[in-house]
């Protein structure tokens, strides 16, 4: 016990594991694991150059990078550049604010929600709306032993999934009744203007 | 080419993309074979992750055929099967000189925190990723191994990312011969985890979670001891009593931002009033003896999780962590599939056409039909 030197007997025997595991043992030296020590430093030139920094990727647009970056890297990711109101905030972020900010991390995660309602706006309008229903993959609920899969077990996130559900509903609902009542309003004010 | 391509949380669909091109010199286009749905791709899933931009392509776990590289390539060809890290890394930056491949500094202008990783977010570097019939390999000379023609190409989709994490996880944890690990979470890191504990000569290891289901797998795959926390109460008390009082002498979270067994915490996090849910973390601070490791593999966002942190200072424990530098533990883990002490592709347990991506989101984030690895199989191949 941990009152006394010696460490109590609460593991296995190491010889009989050995025996019974296959591999028990194979890396039982830490210094010769892959990643011992943590920092192993072997300097390399950079790939496809006979100089110690990397070709640099071409800039086709104004590419956002975190202030705590000195420059642009030489290469980076091309997909979704920002754009719309969800992209004027993104570039605020990044521009004003470090990672080391709140403010940095809520600003995109604001973005997020925005470039969201962006998106279901603009791919109304291009004929091709959001499907719920498909997008969430709710046909796994008819082949994945749904039933099976949540009662009778001990799963412990059934106590937050009417939090879930919720949560993800309530947006399509406060959407649903936003559309609903803008609608009205502009048909109220239309009835308004044409017959005084 | 097709793509899947978020739209917003909880759902993703299948679009027509246009084409990965070449961006750089030492860039590649894969045609991919194999992708995988990972438990962190759950994270970006449920719109945790800041800068998730809505037409981003996931998936940072593949293996494919070279389709086209870049005018410096050197060490691929047209043809050649490969299997590619999740980190994408230079090999020669400060951190990769170093041989901490997944804090690589060329690769992500978004965020100096964390390296390029494919398909997660903007917030690691915006690059689309491999839930996709093709996709663009930045550093093709550096990251991508050839499969070796003895290895399944299942082992090989496994081995991009959740077999050495994983290992990595026991790894940091810096198990002695006989020592007694505590691993939270049965989801394919925790398996593989548990595995490699054993090959660092661990004398006990334990694997907690509350699916039944990953606990059986567990106890046949990973031949450990498993609990189910919400059978047992107080988990970190009866670990105590399990362990006669003193403590594991290590401890690996492999659930990361979403653990669940504490419903404020839970809830605190779906408000994205904190970035994560650190319950299995905290569990692995006091489960942990004094003195002893904690390591932590479990993914987390950038901003604050409430962590015990006066209980780990106070007890005096070393906590290494981070994402897993895959390529650093090739060799080794190849070893290890070849002489038959690891076989990764055990946990597959669905292979789901890229036309059905969204289904088998739906299915592993409510954790459905007893899933535990989901691969994802691209039309093109």
């Amino acid at each position: 016990m941990p009152y006394t030197s010696e460490k109590p007997a609460i593991a296995h025997d190491t010889q009989q594991l050995r025996q019974t595991i296959p591999g028990w043992g194979a890396d039982l030296d830490p210094r010769t694991r892959p990643a011992v020590p943590k920092e192993n430093y072997v300097p390399r030139k950079a790939a496809g150059t006979n100089g110690d920094f990397p070709e640099r990727q071409v800039e086709r647009y104004e590419r956002e990078k975190s202030t705590e970056h000195k420059f642009l890297t030489p290469v980076f990711g091309t997909s979704c550049p920002p754009r719309g109101l969800s992209g004027l905030v993104r570039r605020l972020a990044y521009r004003r604010y470090s990672e080391g900010r709140s403010a940095h991390w809520l600003l995109l995660m604001l973005a997020d929600r925005i470039d969201v309602m962006e998106s279901i706006a603009t791919a109304a309008l291009r004929g091709r709306p959001d499907n719920p229903v498909t997008e969430m993959g709710l046909l796994a609920e008819l082949k994945g032993n749904a039933f099976r899969s949540r009662f009778g077990q001990h799963r412990n996130d059934w106590k937050h999934v009417p939090f879930d559900v919720l949560m993800f509903s309530g947006k399509w609902f406060l959407a649903g009744a936003a559309i609903v009542g803008i609608s009205r309003a502009v048909r109220r004010s239309r009835r308004r203007r044409l017959f005084g | 080419m097709r793509a899947m391509v978020y739209r917003g949380p909880y759902r993703v669909r299948v679009e027509d993309k246009a084409m990965p091109v070449i961006e750089h010199p030492n860039d590649a286009i894969v045609r991919v074979t194999y992708g995988a749905i990972c438990g962190s791709d759950l994270h970006l899933y449920h719109g945790l992750m800041p800068d998730t931009r809505v037409g981003m392509t996931f998936g940072h776990e593949f293996t494919g055929v070279v389709e086209e590289v870049g005018s410096s390539v050197q060490h691929l060809k047209r043809g050649d099967r490969v299997m590619v890290p999740f980190n994408i890394f230079c090999g020669s930056c400060f951190f990769c000189s170093r041989g901490l491949y997944s804090n690589c500094h060329n690769t992500n202008p978004n965020a100096s925190a964390v390296g390029g990783i494919y398909g997660y977010s903007h917030t690691c570097g915006g690059y689309d990723g491999a839930q996709a019939e093709f996709v663009r390999v930045p550093f093709a000379d550096v990251g991508p191994s050839i499969i070796p023609e003895w290895m399944d190409e299942e082992d090989a989709v496994l081995l991009t990312d959740a077999c050495p994490t994983g290992y990595q996880g026991a790894e940091m944890g810096d198990i002695q011969e006989g020592d007694v690990v505590v691993v939270f979470g049965a989801g394919p890191v925790g398996l593989f985890a548990a595995k490699s504990a054993w090959l660092m000569g661990a004398g006990r290891v334990i694997v907690i979670d509350h699916l039944d289901y990953r606990l059986d797998v567990a106890r046949s795959f990973a031949n450990a001891e498993t609990l189910n926390f919400t059978q047992v109460g107080d988990i970190v008390q009866h670990l105590k009593e399990q362990t006669d009082y003193l403590g594991a002498d290590v401890c690996i979270d492999a659930v990361g931002a979403e653990a669940d067994g504490a419903l404020g915490q839970v809830l605190a996090n779906k408000l994205k009033l904190q970035a994560g849910s650190p319950v299995a973390l905290n569990w692995a601070i006091d489960s942990v003896r004094k003195g002893g490791n904690l390591s932590v593999v479990g993914a987390y966002g950038p901003l604050f999780s409430a962590v015990k942190f006066g209980d780990a200072m106070n007890k005096g424990l070393t906590i290494r962590s981070n994402q897993c530098s895959v390529k650093r533990h090739w060799p080794r883990l190849f070893e290890h599939v070849k002489n038959g002490h690891l076989k990764p592709s055990e946990i597959v347990t669905h292979r789901i056409p890229l036309e059905h991506i969204a289904e088998g989101y739906h299915l592993f984030s409510s954790k459905l039909d007893n899933v535990i690895k989901p691969l994802v199989v691209a039309k093109a191949a």
